[in-house]
């Protein structure tokens, strides 16, 4: 039989054997499932509306019409039921992190916005508590100015704008936060069970004593690596597949305008680069435990800075650059293209190549420490 | 009454040297323990008389460690009565009195031992267990030490040692405190012979010192439970006979114990036993040749010039202390290792460690268990039969062959980690021999196997010999299988001392068994003296004004057995050193532990950043006049956007949208300019990406914002003064006034981060030590729960404390974040929580049993919590249902609020002393929790 089919032969079997070992560990099968299933659930469930139940309070030194009728427009599920304190109790209130708004109402405010002098309300932000600020204050100035506008014609007419500015949101019309939970939940399961899966495989093989069986057997290295990076992605693969078939777009409805079978494509490619960090990591770590440890402290960086969490241009030149340097970043990118904004491979190529590109040169990186390492491995 | 179970008080008697008849040392009443369905303790009634050495004998899993555990305290009574040094073993206040008379030495070498620790530190620390002054321990530690004869390695780490002399350590700390019971679970398992005399030697001399003490031992060195005072033979959970070993003999007959023990076994479990024969060796060619061999690894040279041939069809027998480089040399044999110098040859060829086809050849079994434990018996085999590239069909009637001939046919689906390491031995070598090699190199097979399996095991080793004419190259300890090898070659240090066939090596020697030859070539080489009878000369060590012996030992011995305390804060911190001991010398925790806290302190700093700049958008303009080149030129004069080269196209903004190129597109109406002079409302179009619906939310914000200057810009270049607003709402942005997202986020980091990392940190702590087995110390030294749980938590406070300064630093350092409020607050602050954080480490360790579910465990405990309940997004007050609840009671919501209060607010005690009440209830809710938790047994 010649070198390059008995190459084929032993990843092919070694692969299926990855599979029945990952049949006998529960703990793994239920962290798949889990992480596809009711974390992804979980994740597009627990972003909240934009603003929901922020915390108000109001100092009405008015007591007027108008005064009421703004505070009563502060309503649920945006804001909880405004409390009413006294001047004096503003900053207390806001040291003790009571209240994230407090509004105050100045004296003869409705008469003097009659008598068109333009008085002041004055808005205080708990500027702590940063995304609640921001999108609560947009609220709170539209909510009080269509009050008052509103309030006014009855009395006299205003003018109209000039130019009016029409806005759409393309890909997420409604601005769903829970597409975007979903999709991301997705895209960060599969780094982090790419790495974990292989490296795991093969520290488990460590730990069993079993490399030492492998390497006295006629099996390569590249075979032992190969078989695993397969095995273990095509298991990502179908399972993030069925996720976003049935938990994304079935029992969410996010509306996915990209081509599933592009998608599966990048994600194979993906993983083949996420599966060779996985089995570097596997080689540096001596034990489950300490894989475990490594792998917080890498996974955290690669989902939190790889732009699924929070723009990559809201980052530091340093960390983009550095980051752009990790397979994830280019994945991320793509799964986006692809999910959200339907972006065909005419599109895409370029982030295509930079994975290829990248996972080439992390499985040579971890095919060369496995070489150097496994006769270590042994007991 | 059958003499063989009648096990009644009287019949203490017939050990009768120990005249001075007193109760006997342990009494097991009706005791039952099970696992599952299988039986360790069925109804066993037993006494055992106090002040001899009593052997405990038998095959492999017939109870025999259960018993000793029971006996020891360490394992929970499920059913009878176990009474121990006069009281009973069920009762918590007993076990407390009795435990510093009792030491207990579990199975498995150094398994209670503290690897990165060095020799000393590992018997100090057991001294402190029992509350010794630090004159008492040197003054103990260094006479233990020089009679064992590791004083010269006192500083050598536990894992460094040799299998003797970490069993040498174990009974070192064992003795530490002059226990009246000593209970050892096969002490000399995997032990070469050499130390395993001298270990029996130390017992001995140990012995003659304490006359009083009882020693029970579990062994399945049927030679060393001959020297014994009184045995137990157990089999299936039960007792079959006891007696002296000349009673045991004599009453069935027999003249060596091990066929004693077969004799009482039932027939049903002795299977078709028959004594070995082995036909007569017909040698062929050389079939394996060492010329030479060396290995090197760094300056230390494991294996030196070893020279070796061995012939088709011979059985070649490999013997050698432990740690001499038996298995480096069998790995050079294999190929597995290549070899610094010289050559391995294989029929005729060199070995290369690459080269697949030697592999074929050779049939290599590893002294553990190296086989896929969670794949079926079959499917282990089957997957052997594809990597050797059998055919189908061949392969099918192979596996059939070999199943039947290593009888594992009745197990074929069993998975093997369920079966007993017999059968699992039986089937690491079908499946090394699977391939037809015309080699077996075999590392230490037999070792832990009981006498019954290891026959049938040789059975097998000579069939393949002589039937099939396979070399074997076999590791043994066990000096009968040794007699059984054509030729075998004694090593030591990395050197081959003697060769030859097992009769002429004794010859040579002028010894009377292998074993006695063994010793001496050992000895020899070791530089260790002999005396005239064969055994080691009394080391001079044994002052005896250093050993109290007799009444005046008695009453030493009483006085150091006193009641102990209920709670002691130096056995507390007996544990907080040796934990902080351990952490420095385990760099990976350690890096986790500060390298950790900065990457993930600049990750999270950089990464949940709200702030959103920079914004790529470009135009289509389809206007192109003065009008619209001005509207466009106040956005493109905004900070928070970046302008791209204009769009030329619809199709243009659906293809650069798509590409993720443009966050915003904006596109001005044909006769926009017309219009706007004409009062006629157009309208300009914005196309925002909505797939972040967040960054697409701001940019909405932001160009709204322009948009309104904009007009309002224009409306006062055309009217002259500023259009009437109708009411101004002035926003404070307190705290932040910039609102910076940095001044936001790493206050509320360092919550976050000294809830991951001190809880994970802490969460290895009790795990770690069920999972290796140290666990045990707890069980049984007079240590409590809580001084063993406080102790372990107290460095990991130290090491929060630490993280948190240097978050603190990085904060006002690197982040640029000022600090306003009070610096006492804060810190105190800190210190209660990473208590309640390390507290809740401590808890999910306590409910978990393997450190990979402890990970796990403390991820989802406090990821989740911490990053959605606790406020650090949104505040705890927009929260419903049980997430509000569990962030009102979560520690990092309190700590959040003293961090933000500190930093932002310039607050202190006076504002934030709300915050301080919950840390404080949940740190003893927690300590309670874990304490009631933790057992003090096992089960």
């Amino acid at each position: 039989m010649t070198t390059r089919n008995s190459t084929l032969h032993n990843t092919w079997h070694l692969g299926i054997k990855e599979f029945h070992s990952l049949l006998g560990d529960w703990t793994m099968l239920f962290l798949i499932v889990f992480m596809f299933t009711l974390s992804v659930y979980a994740d597009a469930r627990a972003k909240p509306e934009s603003l929901h139940r922020a915390s108000i309070a109001v100092v009405d030194e008015d007591q007027s019409q108008l005064s009421t009728r703004i505070i009563a427009a502060l309503q649920p599920p945006q804001f909880i039921v405004p409390e009413r304190i006294g001047l004096s109790d503003i900053d207390r209130s806001m040291d003790a992190g009571l209240h994230t708004f407090v509004l105050d109402i100045p004296p003869n405010f409705q008469r003097d916005v009659l008598a068109g002098r333009a008085p002041a309300l004055q808005l205080n932000v708990d500027a702590t508590r940063q995304s609640q600020a921001q999108t609560g204050t947009g609220y709170i100035q539209n909510i009080v100015n269509d009050e008052i506008r509103a309030f006014m014609q009855r009395h006299r007419s205003t003018a109209a704008q000039p130019v009016q500015l029409v806005e759409r949101a393309m890909f997420n019309p409604n601005l769903d936060a829970g597409w975007f939970g979903a999709i991301t939940a997705i895209i960060n399961n599969i780094t982090m069970l790419g790495i974990l899966l292989t490296g795991a495989a093969l520290i488990r093989e460590r730990e069993h004593g079993t490399i030492e069986h492998l390497l006295v057997m006629p099996v390569t290295p590249f075979e032992i690596m190969l078989s695993k990076v397969w095995s273990m992605g095509v298991v990502v693969l179908v399972a993030s597949s069925l996720s976003l078939q049935f938990v994304a777009k079935g029992l969410l409805g996010v509306v996915v305008p990209g081509s599933a079978l592009l998608f599966g494509m990048a994600t194979l490619l993906y993983l083949f680069a996420a599966a060779s960090i996985g089995i570097f990591m596997g080689t540096v770590a001596r034990n489950m435990p300490q894989f475990g440890l490594m792998a917080i402290l890498v996974l955290l960086p690669l989902q939190i800075l790889s732009g699924a969490l929070t723009p990559l241009e809201s980052m530091p030149d340093v960390v983009r650059w550095l980051m752009s340097l990790t397979p994830t970043t280019h994945f991320v990118s793509l799964a986006q293209a692809i999910l959200f904004r339907g972006a065909g491979i005419d599109v895409v190529w370029p982030a295509f190549a930079m994975v290829a590109l990248i996972g080439s040169i992390f499985f040579a990186l971890a095919l060369h420490r496995l070489r150097n390492t496994i006769g270590k491995m042994q007991s | 009454m059958n003499p063989a179970t009648g096990p009644a008080p009287g019949t203490t008697a017939p050990v009768d040297h120990l005249t001075a008849v007193r109760r006997p040392a342990v009494r097991l009443l009706d005791v039952e323990h099970r696992y599952g369905d299988t039986l360790a303790a069925d109804h066993v009634t037993l006494d055992i008389p106090a002040g001899c050495m009593v052997g405990f004998i038998g095959p492999d899993g017939v109870g025999k460690s259960t018993w000793l555990g029971l006996i020891a305290g360490a394992r929970q009574i499920q059913r009878g009565k176990v009474e121990v040094l006069g009281g009973d073993m069920a009762s918590a206040g007993h076990r407390r009195n009795v435990c510093p008379r009792i030491a207990y030495m579990p199975q498995g070498l150094g398994k209670n031992l503290y690897p990165t620790l060095s020799v000393f530190e590992n018997v100090d620390f057991f001294g402190r267990l029992f509350g010794q002054s630090r004159a008492e321990r040197e003054e103990r530690i260094a006479d233990l030490l020089a009679s064992t004869g590791l004083a010269e390695f006192a500083d050598r780490p536990a894992n460094k040692l040799s299998g003797g002399m970490k069993q040498k350590l174990g009974l070192c700390c064992a003795l530490i405190h002059d226990p009246d019971l000593l209970i050892l679970d096969e002490p000399t398992t995997g032990v070469d012979p050499l130390s395993r005399r001298q270990f029996w030697e130390l017992i001995d001399r140990i012995r003659g010192r304490r006359p009083g003490m009882s020693v029970l031992v579990a062994t399945a060195y049927m030679e060393e439970a001959e020297q014994y005072d009184w045995l137990v033979a157990v089999d299936t959970g039960r007792v079959l006979a006891t007696g002296s070993p000349a009673e045991l003999r004599e009453r069935t007959g027999t003249d060596t114990l091990e066929n004693a023990f077969l004799a009482l076994l039932p027939p049903e479990r002795l299977g078709d036993h028959t004594p070995l024969t082995i036909p007569p060796l017909d040698a062929g060619e050389i079939v394996i040749e060492a010329r030479d061999l060396q290995m090197r690894f760094g300056d230390f040279v494991a294996v030196d010039d070893i020279n070796l041939q061995v012939r088709r069809g011979e059985i070649f027998g490999f013997l050698g202390s432990n740690g001499c480089g038996k298995s480096t040399t069998m790995k050079m044999l294999t190929g597995l290792l290549p070899p610094t110098r010289g050559e391995a040859r294989l029929l005729g060829e060199v070995l290369d460690a690459r080269n697949i086809d030697t592999r074929r050849r050779v049939g290599y079994m590893s002294q553990a268990f190296s086989l896929y434990g969670e794949l079926s018996v079959r499917r282990n085999l089957q997957l052997h039969a594809d990597l050797f590239n059998l055919p189908p069909a061949e392969a099918e009637a192979r596996i059939a062959e070999l199943a039947g001939r290593f009888d594992l046919a009745p197990v074929m689906d069993d998975i093997p980690e369920a079966l007993p390491l017999g059968i699992r031995q039986r089937l690491q070598l079908a499946v090394a021999v699977l391939h037809r090699p015309d080699v077996l190199i075999l590392d230490e097979p037999t070792s832990g196997v009981d006498p019954v399996a290891r026959d049938h095991f040789w059975e097998l080793i000579i069939d393949l010999s002589r039937k099939d004419g396979v070399t074997i190259f076999i590791t043994t300890h066990f000096m009968n299988e040794a007699q059984r090898c054509d030729r075998i070659s004694l090593m030591h240090a990395g050197r081959i001392l003697a060769s030859g066939a097992p009769d002429e090596l004794a010859a040579q020697r002028g010894a009377s068994s292998l074993e006695d030859a063994f010793v001496g070539y050992l000895a020899e080489a070791s530089g260790v003296k002999l005396g005239s009878d064969g055994r080691s000369a009394e080391p001079s060590a044994s002052d005896p004004r250093t050993h109290p012996t007799g009444g005046e030992g008695e009453a030493a011995a009483g006085a150091s057995h006193s009641r102990p305390p209920r709670f002691s804060l130096a056995r507390l911190l007996s544990f907080s050193m040796r934990e902080a001991m351990e952490l420095r010398r385990d760099p990976f925790r350690l890096t986790l532990a500060l390298l950790g806290t900065v990457i993930l302190m600049l990750v999270m700093g950089y990464g949940i950043s709200t702030d959103v700049e920079d914004l790529s958008y470009a135009v289509l303009d389809l206007d192109r006049s003065t009008a619209s080149e001005s509207y466009t030129l106040n956005i493109a004069g905004s900070r928070y956007f970046e302008e791209r080269p204009p769009l030329e196209s619809h199709a243009d903004i659906d293809r650069r949208m798509r590409s993720g190129e443009l966050a915003m597109a904006l596109e001005i109406p044909p006769n926009f300019g017309r219009d706007l002079a004409r009062g006629a409302r157009p309208e300009i179009g914005v196309w925002l990406d909505g797939a972040m619906p967040m960054r697409a939310e701001v940019a909405r914000g932001y160009v709204m914002g322009v948009h309104a200057q904009t007009l309002t810009e224009a409306v006062a270049a055309a009217t002259g003064s500023a259009p009437a607003a109708l009411a101004d709402i002035a926003v404070r942005y307190r705290y932040n006034p910039e609102m910076r997202s940095l001044i936001a986020m790493v206050p509320a980091v360092i919550p976050m981060l000294l809830v991951f990392i001190p809880s994970m940190l802490t969460a290895l702590g009790v795990v770690r030590e069920k999972e290796l087995g140290s666990i045990l110390n707890v069980y049984t030294t007079p240590v409590t729960k809580l001084e063993f749980l406080l102790g372990k938590q107290l460095p990991y406070i130290a090491l929060s404390m630490l993280n948190c300064v240097l978050m603190f630093v990085l904060a006002l350092v690197l982040f640029g974040v000022p600090f306003k409020g009070s610096l006492s607050t804060f810190f105190i602050g800190a210190l209660l929580y990473v208590t309640a954080t390390t507290g809740l480490g401590l808890l999910m360790s306590t409910l978990t049993d393997s450190q990979v579910a402890a990970i796990a465990g403390t991820s989802i405990g406090t990821l989740l919590p911490a990053i959605q309940f606790s406020g650090m997004l949104d505040p705890v007050s927009s929260l419903e249902g049980a997430g509000a609840v569990l962030g009102a009671i979560y520690p990092t919501t309190h700590f959040l609020d003293i961090s933000r209060g500190t930093f932002a607010k310039a607050l202190g005690f006076g504002d934030l002393g709300g915050a301080f009440i919950p840390l404080l209830l949940a740190i003893p809710v927690l300590t309670l929790a874990s304490t009631l938790l933790l057992k003090k047994q096992a089960r």
